[in-house]
């Protein structure tokens, strides 16, 4: 069983939620990566989302494509990354999931950056311009070393694709929560906890929910109706401001020796 | 050739092209292609394309046999299509009328579009006028910058432009951030995109749209020669005034596929938009093709002296005529499209879009090779009235 996998039954024997924090490699400097996945397990996090900065990134917001220019000023790459996080899996026990858009991949060459993620110790991946449609040129090689592709549904996805989308994946269905690009807001349109609820019904697997996603209430609320969150631009935001207490703050309710929501 | 019917049903032309857009757009693209296939289909619709093709933009343009530059080059006869007297003046008003009438039949309300010279904002901007359609242009700080009298012409219009300062602040990044509006508004918006790129269907619709292009080049090379020509030349930014001319004549083997890409202050510089010459196969803004990256997949910054050809990547559909061998890419820098942009000013009356004067650059050296006998057709895809400001600017110091 993936590390995914397994962190999330015992979540769920525990009946307890997930926080998952992005975080931008690179950002601040790729030799302060581990020392900030150190914190994030600390503080609580379930999993941790290792954002690869790229030139284009269609599907954020401001807050993370400035964090990937910060990255890319300073010279990150997708190899420094991988072997970073090598090191850092020798300290860090939950699970690490790189997220990537396809291009860094490609170039990299898919068959090597399957070896050497899977070597590096890295759980699941998530690429946000990869559908379904597009997904075989790299599902048989990461099912290979059990390494989970985590796939997305959004508020603008029918919900006969919800189920087959669902049905592909073993770790977690990220869900994104609002019909636009990433980054911190502090109102959510419509009936979101419904369309949560509606995922949860047809999802064999955990379901999280992104994009947006900023402040304690917020996550209480998205929290009851399914699985966990995922944090990005404001964990991103944090970081920069170097406001470790306000982040320790915002992941509290999941430390281990707190109460559950 | 055997019949040619790429893209296959996922949008794919042998390796290249697909669907990599984001899941929030996903329904958008789906539901983009099945509305497209359904008016390819309906007459009704495709009168109405032809009705204002004709009425409003007037076409059919000309295949005018350009005499004195046929004598200048001294070798195989230069035709010249003549897009550029489409009403806005370039080839993109072909696509942005077919797409805007299918955003209406598909009960989309507002269009937002890229730009990178300007032209394609004008022809959507334009057609928006046209049929009473919200419009937002996004364009790149710089292209704003060196196209003003373009964005006037698109609020004059009633377009709403937005400035782009992201990235590099050209096409790339407007292409980005017209995505990125997609997503968030993509219940009543349809995204006109100018190009035969991005996600499937685009790069096959905009393709079809464009293709009238080469349908009448043929019907008017045949009435009159009797015969078709042995080569087809045009400039390739995105690669759709190439796309629309190539299209009808890739089952016609004996006709040569040319098509210009823009090198800059050179190929072997940094500076330059020659996605097929010196790019690699990569994944940008929906779609796998030819791209300008750096060793980590980084997408690096295109340079030309025209702002439509200044694209890093290129449609997918030519990626996989490269490949297959079917057409051939060359490119031109920028001092030779200078230097043509004037000899076609000279002799023969036409000011050119630099974007076309690639072509026009390429064919005088490839008519030169060539004997009396031998017949070219080059897409003049614009005029050059949007360029006089920067050739005049270019030249200032030397005339």
């Amino acid at each position: 069983m993936n590390r995914i996998e397994q962190t999330f039954s015992l979540l769920k024997e525990n009946n307890r939620k997930a926080f998952v924090p992005y975080i931008m490699a690179g950002d601040g400097g790729l030799e302060c990566l581990t020392e900030r996945l150190e914190m994030l397990e600390q503080f609580g996090a379930t999993a941790i989302e290792v954002g690869v900065p790229f030139s284009d990134p269609v599907a954020d917001g401001p807050t993370i494509q400035q964090a990937g220019i910060r990255a890319l000023e300073r010279g990150t790459t997708l190899r420094g990354i991988i072997t970073e996080l090598a090191k850092a899996r020798e300290i860090i026990s939950v699970p690490i999931i790189l997220m990537t858009y396809l291009n860094p991949i490609y170039s990299y060459g898919i068959d090597g950056f399957v070896r050497d993620i899977r070597n590096a110790g890295v759980d699941g991946c998530i690429i946000p311009d990869l559908p379904i449609e597009e997904e075989e040129m790299i599902t048989a090689q990461l099912a290979n070393v059990q390494i989970e592709l985590i796939r997305l549904v959004t508020l603008t996805t029918p919900l006969e694709r919800i189920k087959t989308i669902a049905s592909k994946g073993n770790g977690f269905l990220y869900t994104v929560t609002v019909k636009g690009i990433t980054g911190a807001r502090n109102e959510y349109e419509g009936d979101l906890n419904r369309f949560l609820k509606e995922v949860k019904e047809v999802s064999p697997i955990p379901v999280l929910a992104g994009f947006g996603i900023s402040n304690q209430k917020q996550i209480t609320e998205l929290s009851t109706a399914c699985d966990g969150v995922i944090v990005g631009s404001k964990i991103i935001d944090l970081f920069k401001a170097n406001n470790l207490s306000e982040m320790a703050d915002l992941m509290s309710v999941f430390k281990k020796e707190s109460k559950m929501v | 050739m055997n019949t040619y019917t790429l893209p296959n049903e996922l949008g794919h032309f042998g390796i290249f092209g697909g669907r990599f857009v984001p899941e929030t757009l996903m329904k958008a693209v789906n539901e983009l292609n099945d509305a497209y296939e359904d008016a390819k289909i309906d007459a009704n619709f495709q009168s109405e394309i032809k009705r204002l093709l004709k009425d409003y933009v007037g076409r059919e343009t000309p295949l005018y046999f350009a005499e004195n530059l046929t004598k200048y080059a001294g070798g195989a006869k230069i035709y010249l299509k003549r897009e550029d007297l489409n009403h806005t003046g370039a080839h993109k008003i072909n696509n942005a009328i077919g797409q805007a009438l299918l955003a209406v039949r598909m009960g989309k309300k507002k269009i937002v579009a890229e730009t990178g010279a300007g032209q394609h904002g004008v022809a959507t901007a334009t057609v928006c006028a046209l049929l009473n359609l919200d419009c937002i242009v996004f364009m790149g700080e710089e292209d704003i910058k060196r196209q003003a009298l373009n964005v006037f012409r698109m609020e004059l219009l009633g377009a709403k432009v937005v400035s782009v300062t992201s990235g590099s602040a050209t096409l790339k990044d407007a292409v980005n951030e017209a995505l990125r509006y997609w997503v968030a508004n993509v219940d009543d918006t349809h995204y006109l995109l100018g190009s035969v790129m991005g996600p499937h269907p685009f790069p096959q619709m905009v393709r079809d749209f464009q293709s009238v292009i080469g349908k009448e080049t043929k019907k008017q090379f045949q009435l009159s020669q009797g015969k078709l020509p042995d080569a087809v030349i045009a400039c390739i930014g995105g690669g759709s005034n190439a796309m629309g001319m190539f299209h009808p004549f890739i089952e016609d083997e004996e006709v040569s596929l040319f098509g210009i890409e823009a090198a800059g202050r050179g190929v072997d510089t940094e500076f330059h938009a020659a996605s097929l010459t010196k790019g690699k196969p990569g994944v940008l803004h929906g779609s796998l093709m030819y791209l300008l990256q750096d060793q980590d997949g980084q997408i690096q910054e295109a340079h030309s002296i025209s702002a439509g050809l200044d694209y890093p990547g290129v449609g997918p559909e030519h990626s996989y005529l490269k490949d297959i061998g079917r057409a051939k890419y060359h490119s031109i820098t920028d001092l030779e499209a200078l230097d043509a942009f004037q000899l076609l000013s000279k002799v023969e009356g036409i000011i050119p879009a630099l974007e076309s004067a690639h072509a026009i650059a390429f064919a005088v050296k490839l008519a030169a090779e060539l004997s009396a006998a031998k017949n070219l057709v080059v897409c003049l895809s614009g005029r050059g009235d949007k360029d006089v400001d920067t050739v005049k600017t270019i030249l200032g110091g030397k005339k």
